[in-house]
């Protein structure tokens, strides 16, 4: 029994658009022009009545207007048009609408694609209350980023139900490619990269090339993402668990410690701090990684970490199920931990703040495909489902239990997730000019998550099969029309517009302009060395083996020829500085009498 | 109160209030075979003095008691008595030194500390305890109460090290004299083959010259500082055949000694598995070497640039990156030169977490910190010039003195490598040019001492375990070296616990213009020094000979170390769960292969895609017997796992459970 009431007043000048279809099929011009100038505009319109606004940092009580796709009035005794499309809430809670920072719909892997194209993703997105994604193009290494990205673009316009954005992957580093990222941050409307640390001899980039990127990033704007495994580890893990012969999706999580991925994080986490460039790690599977960004938070690093929904609502134990293509269906890198307590305690981190977005990471392949890795687990395609299932699940495993309030919930399932890639606050807010991407969310109904009902039609086996969550989307509305109500979508393929997006989000780089101003190194002033210097061969390295350097060489290689005759102090400078004060942590100590080799200044 | 006793037991048996005359009902305490009282002699002759245990006060029925008030008179000195006359003629032909005897000095080891002397010959412990019977005519040394600890080991130096052509300006001789003049008599020195060349050829040279001019014992780490199969056999060849039973490899120095990470799990899994102690020179290279193009590129070229391209967060990551790749190739690990607080803390969590790791902060760490950088005198600063390097948080030394006193550290080096201001002028244009290295063998000791004993961090055990037992064991020398037994090898200090002196470039035993330590007032210093058996400092005043020192092998497997990790070998057994085969629907997909049409998202192993296919392990037959290990009828589940209703077998599944 629906517990919404829609009313539709004086349906004979504005009737629905399901009875015109039945309607006047005779006139094609006629009915052309009503479905495509005056149809937008009635149905445009929606008032909801009576709900309890949430945002992420408070709730009341008030109506909503809506009208060409974004909210126009808020507040109570709203003076609307008569004909108005209005949805009673009874009091319930009207939230913004979901946003799914990570999915990985209609992906290409070794010529098959994800089961979920995007007008499948998307739907299951909106049946879960989600309305609007943001996807990872991935280039094959050696094709460009940009034909990658419109070849994305192409994919997601022509199919997608709800509004998009898109993350660009760095699959791999050269000169031509920072050319290529100024162009999609300055064209094209992206503002976050992705770089994997793993994947060995595939998308894998150096720590060398990792600082280059996040140079370039931070010198953008742009968000950093990182998907944080130690790719070398794994490869060698990979290669010793099959000579033990293990084959199975067990091999899979075996290969795959937790601490190899705290390792990630934490090497990524350090790369960024010497960058100043903030970040923000992919899919927090494990406790340990959720522990070092956590920790780094409290170092003041500017990172972000983003837990799926397949790590808050299930784990790993599921990968020594005895049924092959069960286990295999939770394949996903990194992988779900197999300690039982990891969901709780990333849903705690989450509630607490330590931990601000959640992505589902909905990259879905179905038993057919995965069973290409079936008698090597590394072959199996990696992902799992979620985009369905994200907001149920936090606001059952967070809210219901206590860990989160109703405010929290907004904020970690779209507010952070706006105001992170600067979509706040068009999107991630109930505010008068946002986009009318509204939820109506019903926190006490409940229902069984599985695979036979679930909006992914061509996936044979839910993660979450059999969980049962309470709190669930009664109402949504995507771009200012109803797409879910009594438990019906109403999807229009095509409809979902791209987001483009602004480069230097306020919520990321205040912090990061701040600290670059401060980050002004500085040399000391010294007069020349004067002193005798030690004869030494040259060319340290290849040409003289009997000797050996043990200072690191430049990436510029300096050659000490040039550095003897260019050094950029005179004696004539040192006066002029001599009033710097020293450091006022420097501690005195006795200098050991003027020798008289030593230029002594200080 | 020994005092009241004795007057108690001259006057009565009990007490006044409970023996009184005339209440005859108080029966006299009954000593032997009461219901309370133990059984007569049950105690003779088993009781372990533990008053002659007890620090600070001599057993009660200590023989020399009347010595007591002599050695007050003499406070703050030892004597040394070489045999008067007669008895040393009985003892022409022997070389008088071999035979020593110290008498009333406070044995510290790492686990207690009592009153013994102690006598040795041929170089070795021979006795302890109160009254030892000695031949006659033996050097004599009279500790007067003063503590006598095993002679120091520093487990990290470069003595001798070849750079460019050029050496640094201690060798072994001038850094293991200077070594012994603080108070440690044996150093462990790294072998740095260069890369491409033998390690075995490598480790015979650092011999060759350590034998020639070490006055100390010695060991010897090898660096392993390029990896191939050859490489792999002179390890083993070192390991079984030299007596080499740790090896170092580098994090840092991109292109010359840098290992990647797979090389760095190969080697890992390797020593592991060989029983040997994997050191690592722990900073992120490749962030270095960016970083120091960076500082080159502003216009820094002075010594401040060789700290500020090397943060301490690229320390700390590298800790964090090989105790990842210890922990997963079950290999323990060694943190050499721990120089900042952040990187110590990252030992200090992973031994939480029940990782075997030990981290090993240096001299200089412990005794001052990178602010010299950015003195205006060059030479002064680029003396500082060491990687890691010195934290320019001046609360570093403390920290690290703290956790080095919690246990959190283990032991502690000098990474002595001393070049002279020229040398060190190398890069007087480019500070990563400047070759690093920092004095540090001659202070060690006293150093410890007094920042860590002198403010109470540690205890006089304590600072036994960091300065020699705890390397002892990691190197598979204890009880050898690094404790105060019978038949360990007289390498003994007696040390002066208030002695005060002034550190300074003018009067160390090391060749270096400069000491980073300059001006330091130290407490706490050896006061004789006994190395191999015999006196090499007394009253201020070397006597090191040239060559003496000897090369000590180390064996592989130290039980300090390994014990855990044999433990954990046998249980981190990893199983396949018995399945059935798939039998549904395969997709058709495409090789795996990079820059092709497609994209693939799985990692690729090792092995080529196409083998993987066709040359499957398994077959039908052989999946639930071959591979399983006899366990096999129990499902391998781990015990928190939570059921969850299965999706109702679909029919293309061949669902076992």
């Amino acid at each position: 029994e629906p517990s919404v009431m829609v009313l539709r007043t004086q349906e004979s000048t504005a009737p629905g658009y399901r009875r015109v279809e039945g309607t006047q099929r005779g006139c094609a011009w006629l009915i052309l022009k009503w479905l495509y100038v005056l149809l937008p505009l009635q149905s445009d319109r929606l008032l909801i009545k009576g709900g309890k606004i949430v945002n992420d940092d408070q709730s009341f009580c008030a109506d909503v207007y809506m009208e060409d796709g974004l909210i126009k009035q808020i507040g109570e005794n709203l003076i609307v048009p008569g004909g108005v499309k209005t949805i009673d809430a009874h009091g319930r809670m009207l939230v913004p609408g979901g946003i799914d920072v990570h999915t990985r719909f209609q992906m290409p892997d070794r010529g098959m694609t994800a089961a979920d194209d995007f007008y499948q993703g998307t739907r299951a997105a909106l049946a879960g209350g989600t309305t609007m994604i943001i996807d990872h193009v991935v280039p094959e290494p050696g094709v460009s980023l940009i034909s990658a990205f419109e070849q994305w673009h192409e994919w997601a316009d022509s199919k997608s139900c709800c509004d998009y954005s898109l993350h660009v992957d760095i699959t791999q580093w050269h000169r031509g490619v920072q050319e290529e990222m100024e162009t999609l941050i300055k064209d094209h409307g992206v503002n976050s990269f992705l770089v994997y640390l793993v994947y060995k001899d595939q998308f894998q980039l150096t720590d060398s090339q990792v600082y280059e990127v996040f140079s370039v990033i931070r010198d953008l704007g742009a968000i950093a993402q990182v998907h944080a495994e130690n790719g070398d580890i794994v490869a060698e893990e990979q290669r010793r668990i099959l000579e033990l012969g293990i084959t199975g999706p067990e091999g899979h999580v075996l290969s795959r410690p937790e601490e190899v991925e705290a390792e990630a994080v934490n090497r990524s986490v350090t790369v960024a701090n010497q960058t100043n460039c903030p970040l923000y790690v992919t899919k927090v599977m494990s406790k340990s990684a959720a522990d070092v960004i956590a920790q780094a938070r409290k170092k003041g690093t500017v990172v972000y970490g983003e837990p799926i929904a397949a790590s808050l609502g299930t784990d790993g134990t599921h990968y020594w199920s005895k049924n092959w293509a069960k286990a295999a269906a939770y394949v996903t890198s990194p992988p779900l931990s197999p300690d039982p307590s990891t969901p709780d305690y990333l849903n705690s981190l989450l509630s607490c703040g330590d931990l601000q977005v959640t992505g589902s990471a909905h990259c879905t392949f179905n038993t057919a495909q995965r069973a290409v890795g079936k008698d090597d687990f590394t072959l199996i395609p990696e992902g799992t489902n979620g985009a369905e299932e994200r907001m149920s699940l936090i606001w059952d495993k967070c809210v219901v239990t206590g860990k989160m309030d109703e405010n929290q919930f907004v904020a970690v399932t779209s507010t952070n997730a706006a105001k992170i890639f600067n979509l706040y606050p068009r999107k991630g807010r109930i505010a008068v000019g946002s986009d009318a991407d509204l939820v109506l969310w019903d926190p006490d109904v409940t229902k069984i998550i599985s695979a036979k009902s679930h909006n992914s039609v061509r996936l044979e086996y839910n993660i979450f099969e059999g969980i049962e969550v309470r709190g669930a989307p009664l109402v949504v509305i995507s771009q200012g029309k109803i797409v879910l109500e009594d438990g019906n979508l109403h999807t229009t393929e095509g409809s979902g517009r791209y987001v483009p997006r602004k480069p230097f989000p306020d919520y990321v780089y205040k912090r990061i302009k701040a600290r670059s101003r401060l980050a002004e190194m500085r040399g000391v002033p010294r007069g020349l060395y004067d002193g005798p210097v030690c004869e030494v061969s040259v060319t340290p390295k290849a040409m003289t083996p009997a000797s050996s350097t043990k200072t690191s060489p430049a990436k510029q290689v300096p050659q000490p020829v040039r550095n003897l005759h260019q050094s950029g102090f005179s004696l004539s400078g040192a006066q002029v500085d001599d009033n710097i004060p020293r450091r006022n942590t420097q501690r005195i100590v006795a200098p050991p009498g003027g020798r008289a080799n030593i230029t002594s200044l200080g | 109160m020994a005092e009241r006793k004795w007057n108690r037991e001259k006057e009565d048996d009990l007490p006044v209030y409970l023996a009184r005359p005339g209440t005859a009902d108080q029966v006299p305490r009954q000593k032997y075979g009461g219901m309370f009282c133990s059984v007569e002699g049950a105690y003779e002759s088993k009781t372990i003095d533990f008053d002659a245990l007890s620090v600070g006060q001599r057993g009660p029925r200590s023989p020399r008691s009347p010595h007591d008030g002599g050695r007050e008179a003499r406070e703050g000195g030892v004597e040394i008595k070489r045999a008067p006359g007669k008895e040393l003629l009985q003892n022409l032909d022997e070389d008088e030194s071999d035979r020593l005897l110290i008498k009333g000095g406070r044995v510290v080891n790492d686990d207690q500390s009592f009153y013994a002397d102690i006598y040795m010959e041929d170089g070795l412990i021979k006795q302890i305890g109160d009254n030892l019977i000695v031949p006659g005519g033996v050097k004599t040394i009279e500790a007067n109460g003063k503590m006598v600890i095993p002679g120091g080991i520093d487990i990290h130096t470069h003595f001798q090290m070849p750079y460019r052509g050029t050496t640094t300006v201690d060798d072994f001789f001038l850094g293991s004299k200077a070594a012994l003049a603080g108070g440690t008599t044996m150093i462990v020195d790294h072998v740095i083959p260069d890369p491409g060349s033998s390690l075995v050829e490598a480790f015979d040279r650092w011999r060759d010259w350590a034998d020639e001019k070490a006055c100390c014992d010695y060991t010897l780490h090898v660096d392993i500082t390029h990896w191939s199969d050859s490489v792999k056999q002179e390890v083993e060849t070192l390991i079984k055949e030299k007596g080499v039973n740790s090896f170092q490899v580098y994090m840092a120095y991109k292109d010359l000694y840098q290992m990647t990470n797979s090389e760095l799990y190969e080697i890992f899994t390797f020593l592991g598995e060989r029983g040997a102690i994997v050191q690592v020179h722990a900073e992120n290279g490749e962030i270095i070497a960016e970083e120091q193009a960076r500082m080159l590129e502003m216009g820094i070229t002075g010594p401040e640039g060789h700290v500020l391209s090397r943060p301490e967060e690229l320390e700390a990551e590298a800790v964090f990156r090989a105790v990842t790749i210890a922990s997963q190739t079950n290999c323990p690990l060694y943190v050499t030169k721990v120089m900042s607080k952040s990187a110590a803390d990252i030992i200090s969590q992973a031994r939480k977490k029940g990782n075997v790791v030990f981290g090993e902060p240096i001299t200089a760490s412990l005794g001052t910190d990178g602010t010299h950088y950015w003195s205006k005198n060059w030479a002064k600063a680029a003396s500082f010039v060491t990687s890691p390097p010195l934290s320019p948080d001046p609360t570093t030394p403390d920290y690290l003195n703290t956790l080095l006193s919690s246990g959190d550290l283990n032991v502690t080096g000098s990474a002595h490598c001393t070049f002279s201001v020229a040398q060190k002028a190398i890069g007087k244009d480019d500070f990563t040019q400047i070759p690093e290295g920092v004095n540090g063998v001659e202070e060690r000791m006293s150093l410890i001492w007094d920042k860590a004993v002198v403010t109470g961090k540690m205890d006089e055990n304590m600072f036994v375990a960091v300065t020699s037992t705890n390397a002892a064991k990691i190197l598979n020398l204890y009880p050898r070296k690094g404790r105060i037994a019978v038949g360990s090898d007289s390498d003994l200090v007696i040390w002066d616990t208030d002695g005060v002196r002034t550190i300074t470039a003018k009067t160390h035993n090391s060749a270096a213009e400069y000491n980073i330590f300059e001006g330091m007032e130290l407490r706490g210093a050896p006061l004789v020094v006994i190395c191999q058996g015999k006196i090499v400092l007394e009253e201020g005043n070397l006597h090191a000979t040239s060559g003496s020192g000897r090369f000590i092998p180390c064996s592989p497997y130290p039980d300090f170390a390994y014990k855990r990790v044999k433990a954990r070998k046998q249980l981190a057994v990893l199983r396949a769960v018995p399945r059935g085969m798939y039998d549904g629907p395969v997709s058709d997909f495409l090789p795996m292969s990079r820059g092709g049409g497609s994209s693939a998202r799985t990692s690729p192993t090792k092995q080529t895609p196409i083998r993987n296919l066709h040359h499957s392990g398994f077959s039908l037959a052989g999946s639930p017997t071959q591979r399983g290990p006899p366990t096999d009828e129990a499902p391998i589940r781990p015990a928190g796992r939570r059921i969850v209703v299965p999706p109702g077998g679909r029919s293309n599944i061949t669902s076992l459970s």
